[in-house]
């Protein structure tokens, strides 16, 4: 097995039965692992809602380590497009090319900083810092607020082997309320401020939303940003030849990102609430139960995709489902996008190889399924393309 | 070559010249506004959706079974309803009228 290799550990279950439940902290999630299921559960909000007490859509659970509600991802049309579409042009700035070259500046530069190293470890050296310095554009903050974020590691929310951690989160609690109670303040133009002025169904929008969105794009872009860059470059170790065709072909990069997030799902899966008893894949569901759209299994659906389990850089029909699919999709998937669309440019352009020294992968555990979402470490060598 | 006339949710009515590649693409290229495509034309984000003028429907053909699974769960999807990354641009396509999905 290649070292980049992501196995599917859904597969048997998958076509069985579609569906697995598993414990969650007393409170029990049925995961559903086929696209066709967690398509149409992800467009039913009506019956399977976001809308409950606040971290309990998350899995594992997050009620007991917080109040805020995330938004617009804790709450369900008709509302949420109204969050949506006061947000939507902010987060679409990534389309924009100024944005976009201020990326490129940051990607480059730090890929030209490695070049220079032995060795050094992508998660900690490199993906942390890149996914840091590409939130500075995001939220329209200094450049160097990447350093204090950084500082608090790859886990805001989750500690090595630990679900979940309350400590970690009050930190980045505690920073998101002093940097609103900064732009009440002394408003700028950053995305703090923003919130703060925005109006919302005929009135501004509260310290408390602004936080639920503030919450959502620290939190939602950080574990997810950090895998996908990290699996690119363990997938670029063991496939040189994909980086010499990129170098060749560079119009098929937007599909290998695509694909890439496609095989990599950086999100395992996602929760919602039964509103009502119905039936999910012959699987009663019960009302005020929880299920949970398995993005990963969905993206290695057979019946959807012809090998699933091989990266297909130019795969031209992909419907899958990385960034969540529906209203809820990701937010931040423009952003991620351009990040990872100009990471592998400037990686086909400045790398000819990349030596995997060393590594620890990251296996999450649900019930009976292990799966490897990344990588708690992993040391590399770049070799560049001119010496 | 086709010309290829969008209207967009405010009204206006914008015509673009393609010569290959997809509408999508020409929509993003022109900045036709409500056209983000997102996914590149992957058929994964359902922001390319567009209604089909109902006398250009012979233009266009049908929607491939994936391409109308994904319209299937979109808001908005009528008869008329494409993904404009899936239609290819060529001479038949010349004339097309299409309302850009809200
Ligand atoms: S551009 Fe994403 S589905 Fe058409």
């Amino acid at each position: 097995m290649k070292k980049s290799e992501i196995p599917d550990p859904f597969a048997a279950q998958r076509s069985k039965c579609g569906y697995e439940t598993i414990d969650d902290q007393n409170d029990p999630v049925t995961m559903l692992l086929r696209h066709k299921d967690v398509r149409k559960t992800a467009h039913n909000y009506k019956t399977f809602t976001s809308e409950t007490i606040p971290g309990r859509i998350v899995v594992p659970s997050e009620v007991n380590i917080r109040d805020t509600r995330q938004i617009p991802f804790e709450v369900d049309p008709p509302k949420h497009g109204a969050y949506r579409s006061v947000l939507e042009a902010w987060f679409k700035r990534p389309i924009n090319a100024d944005y976009q070259e201020a990326l490129t500046t940051i990607v480059s530069s730090i890929i030209e900083e490695m070049l220079a190293k032995e060795s050094l470890e992508v998660v900690n050296e490199f993906a942390l810092p890149l996914q840091s310095r590409a939130l500075t554009l995001l939220l329209n903050t200094p450049f160097k607020e990447s350093e204090i974020w950084i500082s608090w590691g790859t886990h805001v929310f989750r500690s090595e082997g630990e679900a979940l951690d309350a400590d970690k989160a009050i930190v980045l609690y505690d920073y998101i309320d002093r940097e609103l109670d900064r732009a009440i303040a002394n408003p700028s133009d950053d995305l703090y401020s923003v919130l703060m002025q925005s109006d919302f169904d005929g009135r501004k929008l509260t310290k408390e939303e602004a936080k639920g969105v503030m919450v959502l794009t620290f939190a939602g872009g950080r574990d997810t940003v950090i895998n996908a860059v990290t699996n690119a470059i363990a997938y670029f170790a063991d496939h040189p030849e994909s980086l010499e065709r990129l170098r060749k072909e560079p119009e098929i990069i937007t599909n290998a990102v695509e694909e890439m997030i496609r095989y990599f799902s950086p999100l395992t899966h996602m929760g919602r609430v039964v509103t009502e008893n119905t039936i999910v894949c012959e699987h009663a569901a019960k009302a005020d139960s929880r299920v949970s759209l398995c993005w990963a299994s969905a993206n290695r659906d057979e019946n959807v995709f012809e090998n699933p389990n091989e990266i297909v850089l130019d795969r031209k029909i992909n419907p899958h489902v990385g960034f969540g699919f529906s209203h809820h999709n990701c937010l931040g998937a423009t952003h991620a996008r351009q990040i990872m669309r100009i990471l592998v440019k400037e990686f086909s352009e400045k790398i000819k190889s990349i030596d995997i020294l060393d590594m620890k992968e990251n296996i999450e555990k649900w019930g009976k399924f292990q799966r490897k979402v990344g990588y708690h470490k992993i040391s590399v060598k770049f070799n560049a393309t001119t010496q | 070559m086709a010309k290829i006339t969008f209207i967009t949710s405010d009204e206006q009515r914008i015509t673009l010249e393609g010569y290959s590649g997809s509408v999508m693409a020409l929509a993003v290229e022109n900045g036709i506004k409500g056209i983000d495509g997102d996914c590149g034309g992957v058929c994964s984000c359902a922001t390319c959706h567009v209604h089909v003028a109902p006398e250009d429907l012979s233009k266009t053909g049908e929607a491939s079974e994936i391409e109308a699974d994904m319209l299937e769960l979109d808001d908005d999807t009528d008869q008329y309803s494409r993904l404009s990354c899936q239609l290819q641009i060529s001479e038949e396509l010349d004339g097309l009228v299409l309302r850009v999905a809200k």
